[in-house]
């Protein structure tokens, strides 16, 4: 079994709070999902749209980063799967997409010699 | 943290409709748009968050206190925001904790609720607006639920917080305009429920949501002493007596289905006890209108066991009292269906046939149903499918016509 990072990108404003309500509800249901089925390690984090960035030799700190809406992050989880094909599939029940975002799957690299 | 069951049917619609006007009050009238980017974007912080960390256990508290630093950060950093503010308040977080505890949020949803019924605005633009403001609607779901033209509602919601924002202060709920101003909460109140309940949008689920929203609305009006009147109490009670009956009022292929067929194990009676807890209220005080009147036809029919076991003879008793107070060709209409049923089709016929201001009621689909339904009874198929036949013409929804189309199919020779 392996760990994937799934990062969520992307964010469009949501049409009405009737929307909104609706959108939580989605993501609760594939968390639950998730979880029984045994693939949630961490739900995660949402992640506020923009922070500070510390870059280069002398360290300058800026606002940002900027990124396009549709790349965003808004937020990652860790899910156990056995193989990236696997974690992909689960990836697809993800709501994001309805937004018009996108998942982003990416394994972690651990010790283990491969 | 509890999952997503902990989120209560219209939680963020409600909530936006209680932050709107917590927050109209503290900038003015004037400034709605303002009051509405700041709910948007608090709201849109309980959707990131709810997602990944689970609905807090009280999802309410939560929205309000995050609006409430939303509001002290915007004091706080925008020397600008402060020349906004109405009211007057110390930069300390007490004065701002104080606007938003419950009872101060109840009276700020009561006082935009007056305050969307303007006497200068027309009944359409004050239901428009207090689905808009107060229960979270946009114009799109608006136009949907009317079935209505976008630009339309657009238009209505535009006129409304044009009004709105001239007047500069919601209403003072200890003003004297507010008693006079309450018919027109009521009224306004009453068409958001007929709306649903008889509107153009025959999807159940609109429907019901509609109705909904009408109790809600009523149901926090009558927190307010001032308004806790007979008429506001028959109001409530004619909403939840005629909701109760909206689970029966569709077969499961989405077909209307008449009162005299429901499967009246399908009223909803926890509706039915609430409606005629307000019944009960309704007869405080010495106001009389034509709401508890309507509200006391709607409890003769859900008390009766079956069609025929229905007082018919009380139902007419009262159509007389109503049509006494609101004569109206729609009440003459009714009062001939209940005598039809009490004194038999034939008699019924006779009525409906003696109802004047024939244009108007020519052009309700209902009129000629009454008429196809008594002509039927009365063994007169050729004049029943002729009635029918034009009912089927001028049925205002798919859901009416389908009915109608049946009823002549049955009685097609």
């Amino acid at each position: 079994m392996s760990q994937y990072v799934f990062f969520y990108r992307g964010w469009s404003a949501p049409a009405s709070p009737a929307d909104m309500q609706k959108q939580v509800e989605k993501w609760s249901a594939w968390f639950k999902e998730l979880t029984a089925s045994g693939h949630l390690a961490d739900r995660g984090y949402p992640l506020e749209r923009s922070g500070k960035v510390v870059a280069g030799q002398s360290k300058s700190v800026t606002d940002g980063p900027f990124a396009e809406t549709k790349d965003f992050i808004g937020g990652y989880s860790i899910v156990d799967a056995p193989d990236i094909a696997h974690a992909v599939e689960l990836a697809k029940g993800c709501p994001n997409f309805e937004m018009g975002g996108s998942v982003e799957v990416r394994p972690l690299l651990t010790l283990a010699p491969r | 943290m509890s999952d997503v069951d902990a989120l209560v049917g219209d939680l963020f619609r409600h909530e936006a409709g209680k932050m709107v006007s917590i927050l109209v009050r503290l900038f003015g009238t004037e400034r709605l748009a303002l009051a509405e980017d700041v709910v948007q974007d608090v709201l849109c912080r309980a959707l990131e968050v709810w997602k990944f960390r689970g609905v807090p256990d009280n999802p309410s508290a939560w929205i309000v206190a995050a609006a409430k630093n939303r509001v002290i950060d915007t004091l706080r950093r925008e020397k600008k925001a402060k020349a906004y503010v109405h009211t007057v308040i110390a930069e300390d977080d007490g004065a701002v904790d104080a606007l938003f505890q419950p009872e101060a949020i109840r009276d700020d949803q009561l006082r935009m609720m007056y305050s969307c019924c303007h006497p200068k605005l027309k009944e359409d633009v004050q239901v428009a607006l207090v689905l808009h403001i107060l229960c979270g609607f946009t114009t799109a779901e608006i136009a949907q639920a009317f079935l209505t033209g976008h630009a339309a509602i657009e238009k209505r919601i535009l006129r409304g917080k044009t009004a709105l924002a001239a007047s500069k202060h919601l209403l003072d709920l200890h003003s004297d305009d507010v008693a006079a101003r309450l018919p027109a909460v009521q009224r306004a109140l009453y068409l958001l429920f007929n709306e649903g309940y008889h509107g153009a949008n025959a999807t159940t689920a609109v429907r019901a949501e509609l109705c909904r929203e009408a109790i809600y609305l009523v149901e926090l009006l009558l927190e307010h002493p001032r308004a806790r009147t007979g008429p506001t109490y028959g109001l409530a009670a004619l909403m939840c007596l005629h909701a109760a009956r909206l689970p029966a009022r569709t077969d499961d292929a989405g077909h209307f289905v008449p009162m005299e067929q429901q499967d009246r194990t399908k009223w909803d009676p926890a509706l039915v006890v609430k409606g005629h807890f307000y019944l009960g209220q309704s007869a405080q005080g010495w106001e009389l209108a034509d709401y508890q009147i309507e509200a006391a036809i709607a409890s003769e029919h859900v008390r009766a066991p079956s069609a025929d076991e229905t007082d018919w003879e009380a139902i007419v008793a009262l159509y007389d009292r109503l049509y006494a107070l609101r004569p109206s060709a729609i009440v003459a209409l009714n009062r001939a269906i209940a005598l039809g049923h009490h004194a038999g089709a034939k008699r019924g016929l006779k009525e409906v046939l003696g109802i004047t201001d024939g244009e108007r009621l020519e052009s309700y689909p209902f009129y000629w149903a009454t008429r196809g339904e008594f002509a039927a009874r009365c063994g007169k198929t050729a004049e029943a499918l002729e009635a029918f036949r034009k009912a089927r013409k001028r049925a205002r929804n798919p859901f009416e016509r389908d009915h109608y189309a049946a009823r002549i199919a049955a009685l097609a020779p």
